[in-house]
């Protein structure tokens, strides 16, 4: 049954689906070079790392490099600093996002449209010009070399989440809002009972956003912190050469490995909500 | 309580933060610009001062010049990269979800450790990219060290991590209405013809966003370029001069007045960009 011409067009796309695939082959071994020869490196013995021709591979797994990281920089420390700012941080940044989305998708009030255009501009535009003001303004409020200026903004809600969030709860029939307003219900009521439960996939996503942009963090970092008592893994990695004059390769590569662990472990099981988000807006975080 | 003011109370949140850590700094930027204010003791007005020894210091045209030159060039190269990548894995195929993991995976795997993996890659002598170099039988730059590969540097870091922005054209593709190509096959075009007049078309909108958002990132790129640095100041981005002014020499009012200028021209180029929409943006009928 199947005529001439179909077969060919057949051929045509088995000989597409092998390029791809030569394609998807050759483009994830680019991806993954960099973990690979990271991975490689933080298990050589220092005299393997210095060789040429390079060797691929630890002719035997050695874990003389992690010792040597963590006698450099308290790298569980560090991370827990991070984790320390990251909890303190998002569950604010996550319900007031929430909250402000709501009374943008929900509620008509006068000014309303020039306030979301607002919201708009500051994801976009003054955060330059904003950084020093806002450090001498901390400073002077005696919060140099502390975890406050990189917290306590977050409970202000913001910009990019709240646009998420609007969006999220706009998909919503206000059907049942309505009937628990008949109820008696309060707005604040049907916010926390009905909305918040309603959203948790978003607010997953929204959450793990301000993880990633807190661990990721370093520009932010650098400014307010200064007591290497109180570094984060992002400054503990930037200062790690600064420790040791030269760069101690092995180590270093140790030290990073360790600290990209979580982000791929988020990688592994939380893609689908970073996913989910970007399917939601298109547009990522 | 009348539900418009109840809805105020509800985005009353986000209203004082506009104002702490917006408008309040954007006024105070205003004015620090103008002093010579070194945080420690007292700022004296000094005017237009500060702009005028910027537009003398040989320092700023150079990091405007790295950083211009680096939007120029891996702005487009990042968006046709992920474009590309897109468009490869916008089907069902088998195993078809490990790559988009394998290529999504730099937009969630970033920051100061993936620049210093970087960093030892190009090493000159020990790195693997000159040591694959050396299989070839090229002798590889010396990257990093070398003025002239510096800019290059910096642009195989921002094509190895383009496809993370896979999911945004991935989400753009999935809109476009199927019967689309169905129309074209049977009106005998082929796959080239099929995405040249259906698929880009329809993509526009989602390229002018990132082209803008491509724009004002690259403007801003700092964390590789405090990591990686780069010989004969090739890698003293923008945010780099103006973070070492701030926070290395104290000169808040020198910095502020770049951190103006520099909004300025990302401002600048939104604005030329958003202009040239009309020409090549595809808008949708409502």
């Amino acid at each position: 049954m199947i005529g001439y011409e179909k077969k060919d067009e057949k051929k045509e796309y088995d000989v597409r689906k092998i390029l791809l695939y030569l394609f998807y082959l050759v483009a994830s071994v680019l991806m993954l070079l960099p973990f690979f020869w990271m991975i490689s490196t933080a298990f050589k013995p220092e005299s393997e790392i210095f060789t040429l021709p390079i060797r691929w591979l630890p002719s035997s797994f050695s874990v003389q490099n992690f010792k040597r990281a963590f006698q450099i920089i308290p790298i569980f420390n560090y991370m827990l600093n991070t984790v320390y700012i990251a909890v303190l941080k998002i569950g604010g940044e996550v319900f007031v996002s929430a909250l402000v989305a709501y009374g943008f998708a929900r509620f008509d009030f006068r000014g309303k449209n020039l306030c979301f255009l607002i919201l708009l501009a500051t994801m976009m535009l003054p955060y330059e010009v904003t950084m020093i003001p806002t450090f001498i303004m901390w400073t002077y409020l005696g919060f140099s070399d502390s975890y406050v200026p990189l917290i306590l903004p977050a409970y202000f809600g913001a910009a990019s989440f709240i646009f998420f969030l609007r969006m999220y709860f706009s998909t919503f029939p206000v059907e049942m809002e309505e009937s628990m307003v008949m109820d008696g219900a309060s707005y604040f009521q049907i916010f926390y009972k009905l909305i918040l439960p309603l959203t948790k996939p978003a607010l997953l996503t929204v959450g793990l956003w301000a993880f990633l942009g807190t661990w990721n963090d370093l520009l932010g970092q650098l400014i307010y912190i200064n007591d290497p008592a109180k570094y984060t893994i992002q400054l503990g990695l930037a200062s790690f050469s600064n420790m040791t004059g030269e760069t101690l390769w092995g180590p270093l590569m140790a030290a990073s490995f360790v600290a990209l662990l979580p982000v791929i472990f988020l990688l592994l099981f939380a893609q689908k909500y970073f996913v989910e988000g970007i399917k939601m807006t298109g547009i990522k975080g | 309580m009348k539900k418009s003011k109840i809805g105020f109370l509800f985005i009353l949140p986000w209203v004082f933060g506009l104002l702490i850590f917006t408008v309040f700094p954007i006024l105070a930027a205003l004015y620090i610009a103008m002093t010579d204010w070194s945080i420690i003791g007292q700022a004296s007005f000094v005017g237009f001062q500060n702009f005028r020894a910027i537009f003398a210091d040989p320092t700023f045209y150079k990091a405007l010049q790295v950083t211009g030159r680096y939007a120029l060039l891996a702005v487009p190269l990042t968006i046709i990269t992920a474009l590309l990548v897109a468009l490869s894995v916008n089907n069902d195929y088998k195993g078809i979800g490990v790559f988009r993991t394998i290529f999504y995976m730099p937009s969630i795997v970033s920051g100061v450790a993936v620049a210093i993996v970087f960093k030892w890659i190009l090493d000159p002598t020990y790195g693997v990219l000159n040591s694959f170099l050396r299989i070839l039988g090229i002798t590889g730059p010396d990257w990093l060290y070398d003025p002239a590969w510096v800019l290059p540097s910096y642009l195989i870091l921002a094509v190895w991590g383009a496809s993370g922005g896979l999911y945004v054209y991935l989400a753009a593709l999935k809109d476009i209405p199927p019967e689309l190509y169905e129309v074209a096959t049977i009106d005998g075009a082929n796959w080239v013809q099929k995405i040249r007049y259906i698929t880009l078309p329809l993509l526009t909108p989602i390229l002018f966003y990132n082209l803008v958002m491509g724009l004002i990132s690259a403007f801003r790129k700092f964390t590789d370029a405090y990591i990686l640095g780069g010989a004969g100041e090739e890698g003293v981005f923008y945010m780099v001069y103006l973070y070492q002014q701030a926070f290395s020499f104290y000169k808040m009012g020198y910095a502020t007045a770049l951190a103006w200028i520099l909004f300025v021209i990302i401002l600048s180029l939104t604005l030329v960009v958003n202009y040239t929409k009309k020409y090549w943006v595809y808008a949708e009928r409502e």
